[in-house]
């Protein structure tokens, strides 16, 4: 069955007919040609796919498109302002925390909507303390950011890039 | 070799030059390169693990709408007939592993795809299976050669002689895990038949081997087939070519004139694009009173497929690796009906130096000798297999130096005794080395261009590697520019040849050539105008048959094993390495540290269990597959040591894709040992395995 529905990607405003069966992933790389977020796993098992779904991290291979009518997302390519990266992106510049970049865009994505959940005080697996504010110690962050797999094995300049974000 | 060139840029911690676009995810990726008349295509796949087909039904597929062409063994393409029965797509009834592709549809869109593939109706004969690599599996048998083209066997001396007389012996057996690849980026093409010609986006390590390929299967000339490849997610071995790519152009050519997409499913990936065998390694060590090795033998079982043999090197490195008169190593494979092995980020040394890095650990426990100082007791003068000098062999200093930053000296070799919280603690090191592989066939073209600039080109890849970033590097010291002024090409079948972006040879094979090309160039050219071009290739190294040629590293690894539960941590591992001179320390930091993280990442996670009554890997996918989370690497660093190389080529350089990978988990290992006294022999290191 298809569908007509509405989103906002990037600010763009855009309308499209889907299957119902299309994921939000699929509706933004095949049907539209936004190719920011990434395929890897299309079960919610990598992250590489991660966008800012209405301001919250989401793996979009998770959510199906008429689901999200009228959603408004966030891509790594809506989170630089033309050639003026976000500081989440120059700091993985800057430490090397990527290689092949498959990864990187969910990275990206999932870095900002991660410091957002620790500023609300949201906690980890590894917080000790529930209730303060959280303080994003390596550990933190890892904890944090496990959700977005990179086999190239970038998780330690990963981490140096966002703790260098954060100050 | 004729002399190194002068580095200028080389050395430099130059930024990933195409690192803006893959922050914001703009680099395209293969299945990236959409038009809005893009069909997709959905294979369908065995589900029996050896048989034959007996019946196809795609009447409701076909009758699905939206489905543009359903593919059978029936109708498909006939090939040329190739060497690579793997590549036999479609051509038979046969079905020789699980999984295999047996039929596909071509559709408009994916989902539509993935239904009529779900639609096809099969029925089997089937016929019985053996998928279980055991150490005495039927038939296990000594192929020709091992990957590529090393010895099957070899023998020095009197191993079992010096054996028996030995007055330490260690003798165990280590076994590895079916592992895996799993590069971030699913394999994917889009493929586009029009007017006899076929163009490809495609993921992949070899651009020209794929053109080549295709262009042989179709019966194509070659420059009727372009493979293009700008950005490739990852491969790790995987990307070579499959039978997907194949499948590929083959749903193209059923609809002519539309580009075709077809990206595997990650599970898909468990059956189609090879995986590292599993292993089981016996190495018996001998040793004197003094603490040196007066035999060692190495000897391997492993699997191939029935269908199509792959022959992992798995005890190759232990050859040179130490001092011994007497040694052997042997390979013995059973063709099982599974999909073919194939490379895996240093296929050989990557599991043979887990066994024997964790035995050279047992051994010098057995001598009472610090391992640091037993394997610099046993350190060769020459390559003990060869009998050439090395080139450059820096093991023992990359040792010491590890030793020094990592606060080795202060260690207590007893096992079991510390604990913290619960924790026992524990710090391990292994050896780590890598063959300098250089690959024939790659050339490469230097073109003045206005401003000063030149352009550079060369069907060279970057799966990730920094090769962008690092053959600018290159290209600029030999052309004499600063690195903007180098107006770099690659990833495109269309420019001059490039080997594979594989066995850490790429810098080496695709560097001569541009440093050839630029001696060319400015011998011909003193005073060049814009339009000036000369072109170059790879030479012919003449030092190889005078020298062995490795790269050397030390892995350290700080352990902690809960008492209780068994559950491994890694907190600290470092890596020293000794790989002739290093192009960028930026990207080549990277390197080291992500081959270590997938080090790490054998070592405690990964594991593709076969589930031997239907022939398939069970786990597979991200969720049964476990590879390294960020949470599970801790602080990890890698550097290196300066080695002075002018025999290896005119950079100076060795690969470090893979070395990173080499004894990273044999440190890891060693280390659970000297935490808990308890030694696991079997990868990967879950917790059940600590708990006696
Ligand atoms: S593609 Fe969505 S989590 Fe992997
Ligand atoms: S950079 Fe390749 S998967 Fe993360």
């Amino acid at each position: 069955m298809d569908v007509e529905i509405g989103l906002r990607v990037d600010g763009e405003p855009h309308r499209l007919v889907v299957d119902t069966r299309t994921t939000l992933l699929d509706a933004m790389r095949e049907r539209l040609g936004i190719t920011s977020p990434k395929k890897g796993c299309d079960h919610g098992q990598c992250g590489a796919c991660t966008v800012l779904l209405d301001g919250r991290r989401a793996t979009t291979c998770l959510a199906l498109a008429v689901a999200h009518d009228g959603a408004e997302i966030v891509t790594a390519a809506g989170l630089a302002d033309g050639e003026r990266l976000h500081p989440i992106q120059q700091a993985l510049l800057d430490h090397d925390g990527l290689q092949c970049g498959y990864c990187t865009p969910g990275q990206v994505c999932s870095a900002v909507g991660m410091l957002a959940e620790a500023e609300a005080g949201w906690p980890s697996h590894v917080t000790a303390d529930l209730s303060g504010a959280v303080e994003l110690t390596d550990e933190e962050i890892a904890e944090r950011m496990s959700g977005n797999l990179c086999r190239c094995g970038a998780y330690a300049n990963i981490v140096a890039a966002i703790r260098e974000a954060v100050r | 070799m004729t002399g190194l060139i002068e580095p200028k840029s080389i050395g430099a911690p130059l930024e990933r030059l195409e690192g803006h676009a893959k922050v914001t995810g703009t680099a395209p990726y293969a299945a990236e390169h959409l038009a809005a008349d893009t069909a997709h295509l959905h294979p369908v796949q065995a589900t029996v693990a050896r048989g034959r087909i007996t019946g196809m039904d795609t009447t409701a597929a076909e009758a699905l709408d939206g489905v543009l062409a359903v593919l059978t063994p029936g109708n498909a393409p006939r090939l040329a007939p190739g060497d690579d029965p793997e590549l036999a797509v479609l051509a038979s009834d046969e079905v020789a592993y699980r999984g295999q592709i047996i039929a596909a549809a071509v559709a408009e869109t994916t989902e539509i795809a993935r239904q009529a593939a779900d639609l096809v109706r099969v029925s089997y004969a089937e016929l019985p299976h053996d998928v279980e690599l055991r150490a005495d599996s039927a038939g296990l048998y000594a192929p020709e050669v091992v990957n590529p083209t090393y010895p099957t066997d070899t023998t020095e001396g009197d191993p079992d002689g010096a054996l028996a007389a030995a007055a330490v012996t260690v003798d165990r057996t280590y076994t590895t895990p079916m592992e895996h690849n799993n590069p971030m980026e699913p394999h994917a093409t889009v493929a586009l038949w029009a007017r006899d010609t076929l163009t490809l986006y495609e993921s992949t390590q070899w651009p020209h081997g794929v053109r080549d390929t295709i262009a042989r299967l179709f019966g194509l000339a070659t420059d009727q087939v372009r493979v293009i490849a700008p950005y490739v997610g990852g491969g790790f071995g995987s990307k070579t070519i499959h039978a997907n790519t194949v499948l590929a152009a083959m749903g193209a050519r059923a609809v002519p004139g539309r580009p075709v997409s077809f990206a595997l499913t990650r599970q898909q990936m468990f059956s189609l694009v090879g995986y590292r065998t599993p292993t089981i390694q016996r190495i018996r060590l001998g040793a004197g009173a003094d603490g040196r090795l007066t035999a060692i033998a190495h000897d391997v079982v492993e699997q191939t497929a029935r269908l199509k043999e792959f022959a992992e090197q798995t005890a190759v490195a232990t050859r040179s690796m130490y001092a011994a008169p007497n040694r052997r190593t042997t390979h013995r494979l059973a063709a099982l009906d599974v999909p073919a092995p194939t490379w895996m980020r240093a296929p050989g040394e990557c599991p043979g130096m887990f066994a024997l890095e964790c035995a050279m650990d047992e051994m010098a426990i057995a001598c009472g000798l610090d391992p640091i100082e037993f394997r610099v007791r046993n350190e060769p003068e020459i390559d003990p297999e060869t009998g050439l000098p090395f080139s450059s062999r820096n093991l023992i200093r990359c040792l010491r130096e590890g030793a020094d930053r990592f606060g080795w000296r202060r260690r207590d070799p007893t096992p079991g005794v510390r604990r913290e919280d619960g924790w026992l603690l524990g710090t391990g090191v292994a050896a780590s080395t890598f063959p300098v592989f250089r690959l024939p066939g790659s050339a490469a073209t230097v073109r003045r261009l206005a401003g000063g600039r030149y352009r550079v080109q060369i069907d060279a890849v970057d799966i990730g590697t920094g090769a962008w970033t690092s053959l600018a590097q290159i290209a600029a010291d030999a052309l004499d520019v600063p690195p903007d002024a180098v107006d770099l090409r690659i990833g495109d079948s269309a420019l001059p040849p490039g080997s594979v972006a594989g066995g850490s040879s790429g810098t080496t094979s695709w560097g001569s050539a541009i440093v050839d090309a630029a001696r060319t160039f400015r011998e011909k050219f003193p005073d060049p105008e814009e339009g000036d071009e000369a072109g170059g290739a790879t030479p012919d190294n003449p030092d190889l048959e005078r020298f062995a040629m490795h790269a050397y590293g030390a892995q350290f690894a700080a352990v902690r094993v809960h008492a209780d539960t068994g559950e491994v941590r890694v907190p600290r591992m470092l890596g020293v390495f000794a790989a002739g001179r290093i192009i960028n320390p930026r990207t080549a930091r990277s390197q080291f540290i992500g081959g270590m993280t997938m080090g790490l990442s054998m070592a405690l996670h990964e594991d593709s269990v076969m589930d031997v009554r239907f022939g398939q890997v069970a786990n597979h996918d991200f969720a049964g597959y476990h590879i390294a989370s960020n949470a599970d690497v801790r602080s990890i660093d890698a550097i290196w040591i300066e080695e002075e190389d002018p025999h290896v080529n005119p950079m100076g350089s060795k690969g470090i894709g893979e070395i990173g990978i080499v004894g990273a988990a044999a440190a890891v290992a060693n280390a659970a040992y000297h935490a808990t006294g308890v030694r696991v022999r079997d990868l990967p290191l879950t917790p059940e395995k600590f708990l006696r």
